[in-house]
């Protein structure tokens, strides 16, 4: 499966006694972008909003062409890695994957093959028997990679997965979403709080500002620009 | 433009409406009744009217007192308890405090007689000293001393978990400024105790006022009868349904009232044991001959009767109790109430915490959805405005009037007990379902689990042990229920408690404590497995 365009059409949210947020931007199918800007400009409800978590007041949001709507968040071409609470503590590694194949477990001897395979991509192998609080940090945000991997849907949403981990470790995991995104070519999008993390891995880059997205475009581009406004108050250069 | 698939209805909503229509049929139904049967024209002569402000009188003026003496001895009892943090056998001694409320009030009451009753051990050392004649513990007093071993308890215990939670910089503090006991009490433990008295204070004269088993037992007549024994004796004894409709009336009012003036009574209580770890106060050696003289005090009013209760139970003829067939038949009885009960309980309580739950999702739901989702929470409560008396008297006249007295009475009892225990199950299950709701909603919803299948694999291995809590509780309520269970109780339907009413009554009190200690063992085995059971802390 390859990637989907998404395109945010005009869309405006607003919490309850928050201020207005207003987002108008495209996606382009099979781009791995990541997402800067200031705590509080609205990173993360760009993405709820584009799993199905937040519901816009009005506006579409677009993915191919079709608008989502009000589908529920499972029903939606997106998988999303959230920054904690991947997995369910009772149940182990192998159980959490096969979840994004079946919620009723129901596993065909093929589906168990593309489990184990998506385990060995991500590094898991031999670890399906454990349980969450057997692993590391690191290896609990590959399970959720892998998961995410089986459900093999054309976006991939990470909203700041890796912010728990060291530098290092943060690369490795960069990479590997990275050679993901150059195998499926899945459209990625990355909430990052680190713009050298988006230099890293990302091949686009959209600034956010007080609820919107002032700038989206390769990642080059995006930090050799000198014409968008708050973006180097932001990077401090 | 096409648009991908929208969601369907929503079943667990669905579940939550049913268990509030459940709810709904179950207390209102028997107030239409009552209704019904209400005289057109109240009976208004000087002695009726004065006979129930006789009633009501005596139940306002044995809940204050009871109240004030409860809440008065819990004082220098949690004091004493808060400051002396690390003495031997502190653990025991409030796990102690519990117990009271654990136990079945009218197992309670027998250890009490036991003690306190004119051939009581107390009656006995103080005719030995020739001081005093022997102790009447029937009327007010024997209420009073009931009332206050329950309630003192409950205080103290809900004292103590104030004063710990005062920061240990203050004690600090007040050991460089040289504070004396007398200035501790002022400059901190009383702001912190004055604050949580008023709930205490409500939810002590609450219980006092629903009271049912000491007041059967240990008063009687009408210079010592509470609303609750007078609506149980004017149906059973008397049959007189109005009367019994204009008692429940002013019944309902009193609770009804007392709830609202009451916002913030501490219903968390019965459910809420555990203590945190206490401070090391530096005033505690000071202090610690008194200290240690109001605990053994306490100790001794709180545990005579438990010894009362297991000395004369242990030397029982329990090859008599165990030949009656009526005895297999009560235990049978009362063990498949006690576990309806429960799975009624857990299961109203989980409808409507689902619901509670799905409708939560929506950030902005719409206004029925929000009137729905305050009838849902208000429903846990109903139980504490509605009486179980009163419940029971409608169903009373209900099944009389439809000739199912005998036949459907189990199904009542089970009922209203499932009611009872409602709140206690929602005490326990709410946090659980919240916090799990918190940490696994998006993930379920973006992996598409819902309904059976988030049950299956999510809800119930997460919540099991919190189940499990709430299903222990309410079999142990349901187990010791004595008030919906007399009011239905015959020759067809007998249940432990109300054999051991028999007995005592028909002056069979060997076999009454043999049947007594069974009951406690009963309650105290399913809160021994509900604390085992309580829930730790799940990481991931």
């Amino acid at each position: 499966m390859t990637g989907a365009a998404i395109h945010l059409d005009d869309v405006n949210f607003a919490y309850p006694g928050g201020d207005p947020l207003h987002f108008s931007t495209t996606f382009e199918a099979g781009s791995f972008t990541g997402l800067i800007g200031p705590s509080g400009s609205g990173k993360t409800t760009l993405i709820n909003l584009i799993a199905g978590f937040e519901e816009p007041a009005s506006g579409h949001i677009i993915f191919d062409g079709v608008d989502a709507g009000v589908t529920e968040p499972a029903d939606r071409p997106v998988t999303m890695v959230f920054q904690d609470n991947n997995l369910f503590a009772h149940l182990d590694v192998f159980t959490n994957i096969a979840l994004g194949v079946s919620a009723s477990l129901d596993l065909s001897g093929d589906d168990k093959a593309r489990i184990t395979t998506s385990m060995e991509e991500t590094g898991l192998s031999g670890l399906g028997k454990r349980l969450p609080r057997e692993l590391s940090g690191g290896q609990r945000q590959r399970v959720a990679i892998a998961r995410a991997l089986v459900r093999d849907r054309p976006v991939l949403l990470l909203d700041e997965p890796f912010a728990a981990l060291g530098p290092a470790l943060r690369r490795d995991m960069l990479r590997l979403v990275s050679n993901i995104h150059k195998q499926r070519a899945m459209t990625v999008i990355l909430v990052s709080h680190d713009p050298a993390d988006v230099k890293f891995a990302a091949t686009h880059a959209a600034f956010m500002d007080a609820g919107r997205v002032i700038a989206n475009r390769p990642v080059d581009a995006l930090f050799s620009a000198s014409d968008i406004p708050g973006l180097q108050g932001y990077l401090g250069t | 433009m096409q648009r991908l698939r929208t969601s369907g209805p929503k079943p667990a909503v669905l579940a939550g409406a049913v268990a509030l229509g459940c709810i709904g049929l179950a207390v209102v139904t028997p107030m239409l009744a009552l209704v019904a049967v209400a005289p057109a024209m109240p009976d208004l002569s000087a002695d009726y009217l004065g006979f129930v402000w006789s009633i009501t009188k005596f139940t306002l003026l044995q809940a204050g007192l009871s109240t004030a003496l409860s809440v008065l001895a819990a004082i220098p009892l949690a004091r004493a308890l808060a400051r002396q943090a690390t003495f031997p056998g502190r653990r025991i001694v409030l796990r102690l405090l519990a117990l009271p409320l654990a136990l079945p009030a009218l197992v309670v009451v027998l250890g009490l007689i036991e003690v306190w009753g004119r051939q009581g051990w107390i009656s006995t050392i103080v005719q030995a000293t020739g001081l005093a004649g022997p102790l009447n513990i029937y009327g007010l007093s024997g209420i009073l001393i009931a009332h206050v071993f329950f309630n003192m308890a409950l205080a103290a215990r809900l004292l103590v978990a104030s004063l710990e939670q005062i920061p240990p910089e203050n004690w600090r503090l007040a050991a460089q400024l040289s504070f004396t006991s007398r200035h501790v009490f002022r400059h901190i433990e009383w702001p912190v105790i004055r604050s949580a008295l008023p709930g205490i204070a409500s939810l002590v004269f609450m219980l006092c006022i629903a009271s049912f088993a000491v007041v059967l037992v240990l008063g009687g007549g009408p210079k010592a009868t509470t609303l609750e024994v007078a609506i149980y004796q004017s149906l059973r004894f008397d049959f007189d349904p109005p009367r019994a409709v204009l008692l429940a009336a002013l019944q309902l009012a009193l609770c009804a009232g007392l709830f609202v003036l009451g916002g913030r009574m501490a219903t968390d209580i019965a459910v809420m044991s555990g203590v945190g770890k206490p401070a090391r106060r530096p005033d505690r050696f000071a202090s610690r001959r008194t200290d240690a003289l109001v605990i053994a005090a306490g100790l001794a009013f709180l545990a005579l009767p438990m010894l009362a209760i297991f000395l004369s139970g242990v030397m029982a003829p329990f090859s008599v109790i165990v030949s009656q067939s009526v005895f297999w038949q009560a235990l049978t009885t009362s063990l498949v109430l006690a576990l309806t009960a429960a799975s009624l309980a857990l299961v109203m309580a989980w409808s409507l915490l689902a619901a509670q739950r799905t409708i939560m999702r929506r950030r902005t739901p719409s206004r029925a959805a929000s009137a729905f989702m305050s009838c849902m929470q208000a429903s846990g409560s109903l139980i504490l405005v509605v009486p179980p008396v009163v419940i029971g008297a409608g169903w009373f006249v209900v099944l009389h009037r439809t000739g199912l007295a005998n036949s459907a009475a189990p199904v009542i009892v089970a009922i209203v007990n499932a009611l009872m225990a409602l709140p206690f199950a929602l005490r326990i299950l709410r946090p659980a379902v919240v916090g799990q709701a918190q940490i696994h909603d998006r993930l379920c919803a973006s992996l598409g689990l819902s309904g059976l299948q988030r049950w299956r694999l999510v809800d119930l291995p997460v919540l099991a042990r919190s189940f499990a809590l709430a299903f222990a509780f309410a079999a142990a309520l349901s187990i010791g229920d004595l008030g919906a269970a007399a009011l239905f109780g015959s020759a067809d339907f007998v249940t432990l408690p109300l054999l051991l009413l028999q007995k005592m009554g028909s002056y069979r009190s060997v076999e009454a404590a043999g049947i007594a200690l069974l009951l406690a063992g009963f309650c105290l085995f399913l809160i021994w497995l509900a604390e085992r059971l309580k829930p730790g802390e799940q990481n991931s």
